[in-house]
Order: structure tokens, then sequence, then C-alpha cells
């Protein structure tokens, strides 16, 4: 695949969020923000020119630029341990192996945190009258819980059940065990009272598949990163004279924040 | 209180490419025509950033905003109804130029069998070949009839096409106004395969627009640029043929269309034999207006046709339990399901690019084009490779048994996401008496008016159907050098969950018995002379095809109907 021999763009910057997310609670202060900033150069490579893939920029420990930090990566509708374990669930589904990146290093996360405190989350477009009756598989979603409800929900669920199974938060626990639990919800297979667990669990995989895919405008495909890795050209304004190529043609992608630049 | 306005000759009610065809038509001729349209306006610099797979196809910018109104579903009438609370099975258009904005452009003329599907059955296997329950009529129409109306839609949105038509399929008498679509290696490689074993595959006629192009009412765009958006998008460069770049700009230039955008129409108001106009509310204040008029014209998509006459009390509204009455009646929609997936190894394909009506198609085991006297279903279905654009969020191809999640399925998806071709097949959709639409007793719109009721299932039909014609496809698949192929040959129950097309029809059939019909071969209601219900809600029941064309052609004639209707008020047949 492309890019595979490429530098994942930002690992020291994810070791540093997590370290400010698992202190911010208690420890405010003046080092643990610096660092946070210092891992961020780089992280932001939407700067118009679209010649060149992104490089991935080693943490220089110097302060960044405002221009280049990205301020979309804040939370908008998850608490903490619901973003840690959503960041966690999304890498299992999507994780990061030879070809590229995995969930976290998209920034999926973010993304479906900015999609649950969107009107997506409170199913704004959506059909959420009474009354709510017990329904056919045949007939779709019949629950009066709206999707930020359910994905806060399961998230706490995700933790709950690895607590009481073994002994430790989801984002703790090792990969394999990860897995398990999230075959548990994806099955049906947990005594969450009142929790839909599978139904939670799609909802979850799609939001995860949406993070990795859609234009980086919503916070996730971090650097156009998921569609790199199966050579995907997001939004080129034409393809007439490629259509009837034999061979297959490989370029680099843009994203609609190139089209506000090009028009 | 409603304010009355003043009368007028014409009143149109909903804004797409029936709506819009119409009031071309009439506004040409001189006649002064009110356009009620519920949604927005709309024109082609909406769609500056319309490259976004999340916002356009899974959120659904175009669509109808389903907290406002959606329909209720159910697979039989022993089930209670309930609401389509999220979008899945098919999409409903909104706003001008309404479904028109979102299509695929995929331009199929129907089959001269399906106007009389009846006879025909009879005609070649005995009255017996029909089963119990299935309600397949001859529409009182035929082919021939209908022909120069194909012919006035192809040349107003400039189908691209081949210059001369397979033996199997209905005869033009005037070609395609412009070529056909570029043939890419995949559609090569299926057409091919095809010519091998016998069959006659060809380019899908397309509204994609194939090169600059001016109509004949002196419309001029540009050529499609195979971006990849089309189905759920609109089109930025306008080459996609839509109602709101080809026939709502003409009718506007006459200074005849009085167009009304975010008007919903909740009434028509009638005596029981004549419609005297509308009731609709201007949906921003909330304010209702009564709009009389001499003709009303409903022109929505079916749900809205059906709803509309049932809420007003307009016709006789279907009763399954004694096959009488028709507003409601032959519910039909579109049999997919039956494909075959072909995978290479050794090579990729340019998946990204594409347009909505790129790919090649045959229609072999289309219609009657087959002899079924061994086969325990009538008609059949197109069978096409397609090449649409493929994005990233709603197409993983990989290999059957694939886990859905996690390192395999991310390796597995990567590999092979340009490494697969899909051999489809678009089935025929039978109408049976148990297929219906009726008012939901419980559930209702943001206005308080009960939703339309669906209820809808597949049948024996559809599934042998299916079976039969993915072994076509796998035949096919077989021969275009792929690696290895994957069957899908097997449906079980509609579920309205996953999307499979927004190719819904009938409810107000069209026909030459009253007592079953909603409408005569003009669209001009039996029970109404001054009221003409057009789209793909006439249709008796849904061919192997894209009903788009025939939508049209219809409409084309409805206008002509409606002109001699003004010049000569009265029933039209």
């Amino acid at each position: 695949m492309a890019d595979s021999k490429k530098e994942p763009p930002h690992q020291p910057r994810d070791e540093s969020r997590r370290k400010f997310l698992k202190y911010s609670g208690t420890a405010i202060g003046g080092v643990v923000v610096g660092g946070v900033i210092g891992g961020l150069i780089g992280a932001n490579g939407k700067n118009g020119k679209t010649e060149e893939t992104p490089p991935a920029q080693p943490d220089t420990g110097k302060p960044a630029q405002a221009a280049e930090r990205d301020f979309n990566q804040a939370l908008m509708f998850f608490n903490q341990d619901q973003f840690l374990a959503a960041e966690a669930a999304a890498e299992r589904i999507y994780p990061k192996d030879d070809s590229g990146p995995g969930a976290k290093e998209l920034g999926v996360a973010f993304f479906i945190d900015h999609q649950m405190a969107s009107s997506y989350g409170l199913n704004g477009r959506e059909y959420m009258s009474p009354p709510f009756y017990k329904s056919e598989a045949t007939q779709g979603y019949q629950l009066s819980f709206k999707r930020r409800e359910l994905i806060a929900l399961g998230l706490d669920a995700l933790n709950t059940y690895s607590n009481d199974k073994l002994q430790k938060a989801f984002p703790d626990l090792a990969p394999e065990d990860q897995d398990k639990v999230l075959g548990d919800f994806e099955k049906d297979a947990v005594n969450l009272k009142g929790v839909p667990a599978s139904t939670f669990f799609s909802y979850f995989l799609n939001l995860t598949i949406e993070g990795v895919y859609a234009d980086p405008l919503y916070g996730g495909n971090k650097n156009m990163g998921g569609w790199r890795m199966r050579n995907f050209p997001g939004n080129q304004m034409s393809y007439t004279n490629d259509i009837e190529k034999d061979e297959f043609v490989k370029m680099e992608p843009l994203s609609l924040s190139d089209h506000l630049e090009i028009g | 209180m409603a304010t009355k306005l003043p009368k007028v000759p014409i009143v149109i009610v909903g804004m797409g490419w029936v709506g819009g065809i119409i009031a071309a038509e009439l506004t040409k001729a001189g006649h002064s025509v009110v356009g009620l349209e519920r949604g927005k306006s709309r024109n082609t610099q909406d769609y500056f950033h319309v490259h976004d797979e999340l916002r356009y196809a899974s959120r659904y910018e175009l669509m109808q905003d389903l907290s406002k109104e959606t329909v209720t579903f159910r697979n039989s009438d022993k089930q209670r109804a309930l609401p389509m609370r999220s979008y899945g099975s098919f999409l409903l258009g909104d706003g001008l130029g309404g479904a028109g904005v979102h299509w695929n452009g995929q331009y199929y003329r129907f089959l001269p069998y399906d106007f009389e599907i009846r006879s025909k059955t009879i005609e070649r296997y005995g009255a017996k070949k029909i089963p119990e329950g299935m309600a397949i009529r001859d529409w009182g129409i035929t082919y021939d009839q209908l022909e120069p109306y194909y012919v006035k839609f192809e040349q107003m949105a400039g189908i691209g096409g081949e210059p001369t038509t397979q033996p199997n399929v209905g005869k033009m008498s005037k070609p395609f106004p412009v070529g056909p679509m570029k043939k890419t290696p995949a559609m090569k490689l299926f057409e091919d395969s095809a010519k091998k074993l016998g069959y006659h595959p060809y380019v899908i006629p397309s509204a994609n627009l194939t090169e600059l192009y001016k109509n004949p009412d002196g419309i001029e765009r540009a050529a499609c640029q195979y971006c990849g958006y089309c189905e759920r998008f609109g089109c930025e460069y306008g080459a996609k043929s839509d109602p709101v770049v080809t026939v709502l700009p003409v009718a506007q230039k006459t200074g005849k269309l009085d167009l009304r955008t975010h008007s919903n129409v909740t009434e028509i108001l009638h005596d029981g034999k004549r419609a005297m106009g509308v009731r609709y509310v201007n949906t921003p204040t909330g304010e209702e207006y009564i709009q009389p008029a001499d003709i009303v014209i409903l022109s929505s998509y079916l749900f809205s046709n059906v709803r509309l006459l049932l809420m007003s009390k307009l016709g006789k509204p279907y009763d399954p339990k004694t096959d009488s009455g028709a507003v409601g009646r032959n519910y039909a929609y579109q049999v997919n399901g039956a494909s075959t997936n072909v995978m290479y190894e050794d090579r990729e394909f340019n998946m990204a690019m594409g347009a909505g009506a790129l790919g090649s198609s045959l229609d072999d085991f289309n219609g009657d084009n087959f002899d079924h006297a061994d086969l325990k279903f009538l008609h059949g279905a197109n069978i096409r490779f397609t090449q649409t654009g493929l994005r990233p969020i709603q197409s993983q191809p990989a290999p059957m048994g694939t886990a859905k999640w996690g390192a395999e399925f991310k390796k597995q998806t990567l590999h092979y996401a340009n490494r697969v071709l899909t051999v489809a097949a678009q089935g025929s959709s039978m109408p049976y008496r148990h297929h219906y639409l009726d008012l939901d007793p419980e559930y209702k719109d943001a206005l308080g008016q009960p939703l339309i009721r669906l209820t809808f299932d597949f049948e024996d039909q559809d599934r042998e159907l299916v079976t039969y014609i993915a072994g076509k496809t796998k035949e096919i698949a077989d021969g275009m050098g792929g690696t290895k192929t994957e069957i899908h040959d097997s449906i079980k129950q509609y579920n309205i969950v996953p999307y499979q097309s927004t190719h819904n029809t009938g409810g107000t059939i069209m026909g030459s018995d009253p007592k079953t019909s909603v409408v005569n071969n003009y669209l001009q209601m039996w029970d109404a002379e001054n009221v003409f219900i057009c789209g793909a809600s006439a249709f008796s029941h849904n061919s192997g095809f894209n009903p788009t064309a025939t939508v049209g052609a219809l409409a084309y004639r409805a206008a002509e109907g409606i002109a001699k209707y003004i010049a000569k008020p009265g029933s039209l047949v």
C-alpha cells in the first residue's frame, strides 16, 4: 500500500496527550501544558500546499506557532474516561499496523466526540416521536435513547464490565482482553442491565469507520492518513483524463480544505 | 385562519422532475402555473463543498428531515407498523428538484412487455402462471404509445447512449442526442465476458451529460467530469441532468411560473367530484393559505402523492381484505440482492473515479426476454457492472467471512479497496394484493397529520428471481479474469434498515379500469377529472430498471393531456 513506509506522524503527541488527560483532573500546571504544546508540532498539515504528503515531524521540544496547533483536538461532549475508552476501543476496531496509522493516530475519538456534540448525536433529523414499541429486526432502531446517550452509556459500560471481569478500566487492559470485551458487547454477551450492548457496538463501529475515512474537516482521518492507506484520492475535481486508463493511478489526496484554496 | 389567495388556472404540488417538466411544458404553451415546493430552493452553487461523503452520503444532507415526517413500516398486516426513525432502505428527496437532484442518472426505458405484462404473460404461459395474490395488470398504455414521450425526455435531459439499441429492448424512433459514457477497463471486462456468453451488453444510457449539449429549450450544459460523487450528491457542474438545471429555468424564463418554496400542501380541497384548490402551510411562519385552482397536479414522491389523497379523502382508499378501492394499491419496489464479486490479486482498478450512470448492462434476463416456462417467477433483472465512484466510508470490499473489525478487517479492506468488481442485478418487483399504502392509525408528522404506512415484504417470486439471476451474474463474473468470485444469491425478509434502492412505486396506479386504477393513461384521476397524479406512483409494477425514464415520459404525456384538458375539459379517455 502507499505510504506504508512513512513514519506515523504524531507518536510523541499521543503520549503527551495521554499524560494530560490522565492528570488534568488533579494536576493543572504549566509543565504539563507546555508538554502538550511541544508535542503538537507538525500535527496539522493544513497549509494549502497539496503536492506533498504532510511530513512526520519530530518533537523539537520548541513551542509550536499558534497556527500549527490543532485547536480542534479538544472535547465537546465526552468526559475524560469516556474519551479514553473511545480512543482505546476505536484503536482495536481499526488498529495501527504496517500499512499505517490506527484510529488513535487518526484522531477518530475526537471525531466521535464532535459528532456526538452535533445534531447527529441528538438524532436531530430523525423521527424521535413517541410511542416507542418493541420492534421486529426488520423495522430498525426503535429506542427513545438518543445516539449520544447510547454512546456515552456504552463507553461507561465498557469500563464497568472490564472492571468487573478483569479488575481494570477498559483502556488499561491488554489489547487481547480489549478485543474480548468488545466481542462480548458485539455478541450481546454482557449482562449489564439496561445497556443495549450490541446496538452500542454497531453504532460505535460505524462511527469509527466514519472517523477513519471522513474528510479531515470533521476531526478524524488526520492528515488524510485514512485515505492514503487505501489510495483514495479524496476530493478531486475531475477524472476525465484518467477514467479510461488501464493502470492504477496513484495521486496525492485533496481535502475540502484544499478546495477552499482552489475555489 | 387560512388566507384565501386569488384563483389560478393550475397549481402543481411538488417541484421535482415531474413538477418541473409539467411546469415547463405548460408555461411554454402560455399557461400560468403556481408551483408549490415544501422544501428550500437550490442551485449549483450550493454544491461548492459537495465532495463530502460524511455530510451527503452518511448524514443525508439532501434528504427529507425525518424528524418532521417519515413513513411507518411493517412486513405484514399482522404486525404493528413502526416509524422509519432513521434512513435505511430508501432515501426521500427534499427541496427544489426533489429526488431528481440526488439520483445517479441511469436512464432506461421500460420494456414493451412491462406495459402489457398481464396479457403477454397469459398469452405465452397461460393464466395459471400468475400466482395467487400477484396483482400484475396492463398499464392502459403501450410502449409504442409512450415512445414519443421518452424521446422528449431524452432530448431535454441530453441522455447519452450507444447509437443503436439491442434487439431485446423497445425500439427507439430517434437515437440518443449524445454519445455514450467513456468505457473503463472494468466495463470492458464485463462486456467481453457477456459477449462470449452470447449476451447483449451495452453502455448504460446516462443523464450525466457526456459532452457539451444544447437542448431544444436552449439550455446549454457542460460534460460530466467523472468525479465520483453523484448518487446522494448534487452536481456542482450542472452536468448531471436534474430539474434545477433543465426544466425549471425554462419555466421560470417564461415569466409564467410562480414558484413558492417552503410551501407544504396539507389538503386538496374538493367536493368529491372536482378539486377546488389546495391548502398549504408556509413552513417558516406556520401560516396557512388556500390556493384555489382550476387544475390540481400532484407531482410529489409516491408516498406524498398517496398520503395527500388519503388525508384529503379524495378517491377510494384501497382495502386489501376486499380487494376494492384503488388509492394505495400495487406498492412495488426493486428486488436487488443478486450479485457476484470478482476479486483480482494481480491488479487494481481506479474505483474512486466514476459517475452515477457509468457502467454497462444487459437485458438478456430482464422482462420476458427469456423463457419462464420452467421458472417459478415472472419478469427478471437488468444485469450490470457500474462504476459510480467508490467512496471509503460506505464501501469496505473484502472476501466473505472477513471480520467486521480489527486487524484482519483493516488488512483485508485496504488490500481489496480497489480490487473488487461487482456484477449486480437490479430486479423487477411485482405487486401483490397485500403490499399497499394507507394512513398510519397512530404516528403523526410535525403538523399532527398521520404518516403514510407501508406494508410490504419479499415473496417467493422475489427469492426465486434472486437465486436464478445471481447464477447469471456469476457466469459473467467468472469470465472476467479475476482470481476468485463470490456469489450472493439469496434474500430473506424485506428489512427497512440496509439501503437498497430509492425506486419505490405504485399507490396511484394508471390503468384502463376505474375500479382498480386511480388514473387513466394521461394520469388524469378517474374520480376527479381536474386532478392529475403524476410520478412513479402511477406504475402498476416496477420493472428491472431505474424508473426515471418512465417517470419522465409519463410526465410529458400528462403535460400534453393537461393542455388538451384546458382546451376541452372532460375525461381525456
